[in-house]
C-alpha cells in the first residue's frame, strides 16, 4: 500500500515537475510548443443540448496544428472534476483546461488555477473577475438575449399568454433566461406570464416530463426549458399537443407541429477565436462574451408553431439586439415587489451576472 | 391552497403514479422472485438501462416498439442469466457480482447507446381511460400504458403462484432453506439461475417502458438509479409481489408532488418535495423494519440475512 501510495506520489510530482520545466520559460508565447487542451464536460457529448453544442465546436480546436484534444464526459460538479483535471494536467500534460459546466468553476478551476500557475484555465460561465488567479479565464454567449427573442416569438404564438419553463437550477444565468424570455413575452403580450418548475439538476428526464406535464396541466400552451438536454420536454409537450421553444441545440426536428424557435449558443465563434490565437502563440483573452451583436448567438429556424406575426416580431427583435437594443428597460420589479432594476441595463451589465431574482409576471420562487 | 390547487395535485399524483410506477414495478417484481429464490440481484439497474437502450434501438430500426420490448426483456435475460451463472460458481458473492454488473449493463448501454440518443425511435401507444371525465388534466393523468396492466397482472399471478403452486413452493424452499431443498431432491443453483434470469427479464422490460413510454427517450441520464431503488423497494414490500405494485405507485405518486406543488403556485421548499419519495421510502422503511414480521418474511437463505 504505502509503495505503491509514493511511486504515485512521486510519479505526480516528476509529472508536475517535468510540465512546468517546459511550459515556463516558453507558455504559451512559443507557436511551436505542443498545446495539449483537456475538454471536461457534465454530460454526454450528444445530449441534444449543452454538451452537444460545446463538443461540435470543440471539433474546430481539433484542426488546429500543434493542438492535441483530450475530452471526458460524465463529469460530475464535485471533487471529481478536479480530480478529471489534475489527471489530465499531470499525466496527458495539458497545459489548457476547457471546464465547460457552471459548476466547475469555484473552488475547483480557481484551487486548480492557483495550484498550477502554469496551467491554463478557462470556464464557461461569466464567473471570472478581477482577483482570480490570472491564468483562469471566463468565456461565456448570452444566452438569454436568444430566449428573449423566444419569448417574442412565444407571446404571440401562445392563444393564452400562459407560458411554462422547465428550469434545472436557479442560478443567474438560468434566472436570466427565464426573465428574458418573460420580457420578450411581454413585449409582444403584455399580459403574458411565465410559470416555472425548477427541477433541481441538470439532467432527471423522468422529473422534466412530470414537470412538463404539470405545467401544461396548470394551463400553459408554450413550453420552453433550461435544462441540458431538453429533448424529454420538448417531445412531451409536442405529444400533448403544446407548443414550445427550444434551448442550446435546434430541437425543431422532434416537434414538427408545435416548435416556434429555439435559443442556441454559437460556441464555434470562441473556440475559433481561440484556435486562432493558439495557432499564433498568442495568449487567451482572461474573459470574452457576447451574444447577438458580435455573432455568438443565433435562434433556431422557426417551426409550424410559429405564427406569422410571431415571425416578424422575432425577427425584429433579433435586428434591435444585434444593434445593441436593451432587454431590461427599467423600473422593473421582481415578483415579490421589490424594485430589483432601477434604470436600463445594457444588455452585458455585469451587475445582471449576479442575478437572484425572478420578475414580476413570473411564477415561481428560488428555494 | 384553496380546493382546485389541492386537486391538482392529487389528479397529478394520480398521474405521476400511473406513469412513473411501471419501471419500478417490473425491476421490483423481478427482484422479489430472485430474492424469494435465495439471492439478491442488485445489478438490476444495469439490466433497467440496457433494456431501455436495446429497446430504444430496436424500436428505431424495426419500427415496432413491441418488437423492442421483446428485445429489452432478452438483453435483461441475458444480464440476469449470466449473473445466476457467475454466482453458481463456488465461493462468489452475488452482491459483489450484482454491483459488477450494475457497472456492466450500463456501461455496455451507454456504449452501444450512443448512436441512439438523437433519432427519434417510435414508442408505445396509451390506451386513454379518462376521455370519459371531462376533465384533461384528468383524462390526461388516465392515459395508461398496457405494460402497467400487465405489471399488475403479473404481480397477481405471481403471488399466487408463489403460494399455490409447486414451482412456488420450489422457489420459496430455495429461498427459505437450501438444505430442504436439496434434501427433497432440487437443484438450488439450477432454480436460482433460472428465477435470476426470470427477473432479469422482467428488469429489462422495465427499462423498456421508459425509453419507449414515459419519459420517452434514450440518454444517460434517463434512469438516474430507479433500478436501484426499485430493488430497496424489495425490502420495503417486504418481499411480497401485491404489496410490491403498492411501493411502486407510492413511489410514483411522490415523485409527482414536487412539480406539482410548483405548478399550483406552492413554489417554496421545491429541494424537499423533490426528495419526498425518498423520504416517504425512509420513513415507511424504519416503520415497517421495527415489527417482528419483517424479519420473518424475509427469504432465509438470502446473504445479507444470513
Amino acid at each position: 500500500m504505502t509503495l505503491s501510495t509514493l511511486s504515485r506520489r512521486s510519479l505526480l510530482k516528476a509529472g508536475a515537475a517535468g510540465l512546468a520545466a517546459t511550459a515556463l520559460p516558453f507558455g504559451f508565447a512559443k507557436a511551436q510548443s505542443p498545446i495539449v487542451l483537456g475538454a471536461v464536460y457534465v454530460g454526454p457529448r450528444d445530449d441534444f443540448g449543452w454538451n452537444q453544442a460545446h463538443a461540435t465546436a470543440m471539433a474546430i480546436l481539433k484542426t488546429v496544428p500543434g493542438v492535441t484534444v483530450i475530452e471526458e464526459e460524465n463529469v460530475p460538479e464535485t471533487d471529481a472534476v478536479s480530480q478529471s483535471m489534475e489527471s489530465m494536467i499531470n499525466l496527458d500534460g495539458a497545459n489548457l483546461i476547457l471546464a465547460t459546466s457552471f459548476g466547475y468553476y469555484s473552488p475547483f478551476v480557481v484551487d486548480l488555477a492557483k495550484k498550477y500557475p502554469d496551467v491554463q484555465f478557462r470556464h464557461a460561465a461569466p464567473l471570472w473577475k478581477e482577483g482570480d488567479p490570472t491564468n483562469a479565464g471566463s468565456y461565456f454567449c448570452y444566452l438569454n438575449q436568444a430566449h428573449y427573442v423566444d419569448g417574442v416569438a412565444a407571446g404571440l404564438s401562445s392563444p393564452t399568454g400562459k407560458l411554462g419553463f422547465v428550469a434545472a437550477k436557479p442560478i443567474p444565468s438560468v434566472l436570466s433566461n427565464i426573465n428574458s424570455f418573460l420580457l420578450g413575452a411581454k413585449k409582444t403580450n403584455p399580459a403574458a406570464t411565465v410559470q416555472v418548475i425548477f427541477t433541481g439538476e441538470w439532467s432527471m428526464p423522468v422529473r422534466e416530463a412530470e414537470a412538463t406535464n404539470a405545467l401544461i396541466d396548470a394551463g400553459c400552451d408554450v413550453i420552453t426549458c433550461h435544462v441540458d438536454g431538453p429533448k424529454v420536454i420538448v417531445e412531451t409537450a409536442e405529444a400533448r399537443g403544446v407548443k414550445t421553444c427550444g434551448h442550446n441545440a435546434s430541437q425543431a426536428p422532434l416537434a414538427p407541429t408545435g416548435f416556434i424557435t429555439g435559443a442556441e449558443y454559437k460556441w464555434s465563434t470562441i473556440y475559433s477565436l481561440y484556435a486562432d490565437l493558439l495557432a499564433k502563440g498568442e495568449p487567451l483573452p482572461n474573459f470574452i462574451a457576447g451574444g447577438y451583436h458580435n455573432d455568438m448567438l443565433q435562434n433556431s429556424p422557426y417551426g409550424a408553431g410559429a405564427t406569422p406575426e410571431a415571425i416578424a416580431a422575432a425577427d425584429a427583435a433579433i435586428a434591435g439586439l444585434k444593434a445593441s437594443e436593451p432587454i431590461y428597460v427599467g423600473p422593473l420589479k421582481d415578483n415579490a415587489g421589490n424594485v430589483v432594476i432601477e434604470g436600463t441595463m445594457d444588455n452585458y451589465d455585469p451587475v445582471l451576472d449576479g442575478m437572484n431574482y425572478l420578475l414580476e409576471g413570473v411564477v415561481g420562487s428560488l428555494t | 391552497m384553496d380546493s382546485s390547487a389541492i386537486v391538482t395535485v392529487l389528479i397529478a399524483m394520480l398521474g405521476g403514479a400511473i406513469r412513473v410506477s411501471t419501471p419500478f414495478m417490473f425491476v421490483a417484481l423481478g427482484e422479489t422472485l430472485t430474492e424469494k429464490s435465495g439471492r439478491i440481484n442488485l445489478g438490476l439497474e444495469g439490466n433497467l438501462v440496457l433494456g431501455a437502450m436495446v429497446a430504444y434501438a430496436i424500436s428505431f430500426h424495426t419500427g415496432s416498439p413491441w418488437l423492442g420490448v421483446l428485445a429489452a426483456g432478452v438483453a435483461g435475460l441475458i444480464l440476469g442469466a449470466l449473473h445466476g451463472y457467475i454466482c453458481k460458481l463456488p465461493k462468489v458473492n452475488d452482491i459483489a457480482v450484482g454491483i459488477a454488473f450494475m457497472s456492466f449493463g450500463t456501461g455496455l448501454a451507454f456504449f452501444f447507446g450512443k448512436p441512439y440518443i438523437q433519432p427519434s425511435a417510435p414508442r408505445l401507444e396509451s390506451i386513454p381511460l379518462g376521455n370519459w371525465t371531462g376533465n384533461p388534466a384528468l383524462a390526461q393523468a388516465l392515459q395508461v400504458n398496457p405494460l402497467f396492466f400487465v405489471g399488475i397482472v403479473l404481480a397477481v399471478a405471481m403471488a399466487w403462484a408463489l403460494r399455490n403452486t409447486r414451482w412456488g413452493l420450489i422457489v420459496r424452499m430455495t429461498g427459505d432453506s437450501a438444505a430442504s431443498a436439496k434434501a427433497m431432491g432440487v437443484s438450488v443453483d439450477l432454480v436460482r439461475f433460472l428465477a435470476t434470469a426470470a427477473g432479469g427479464f422482467l428488469a429489462g422490460i422495465g427499462g423498456a417502458f421508459l425509453s419507449l413510454y414515459y419519459p420517452g427517450s434514450w440518454n444517460q441520464g434517463l434512469s438516474s438509479g430507479q433500478g436501484l431503488m426499485a430493488v430497496a423497494l424489495v425490502i420495503f414490500a417486504r418481499w411480497n409481489p401485491i404489496r410490491c405494485i403498492f411501493a411502486a405507485l407510492l413511489f410514483g405518486a411522490a415523485g409527482a408532488i414536487g412539480p406539482a406543488l410548483q405548478s399550483v403556485g406552492i413554489s417554496q421548499g421545491y429541494y424537499f418535495f423533490n426528495a419526498a419519495p425518498y423520504i416517504l421510502t425512509l420513513f415507511i422503511l424504519i416503520a415497517s423494519a421495527s415489527s417482528k414480521g419483517a424479519a420473518r418474511e424475509a427469504p432465509g437463505e438470502l446473504s445479507i440475512t444470513k
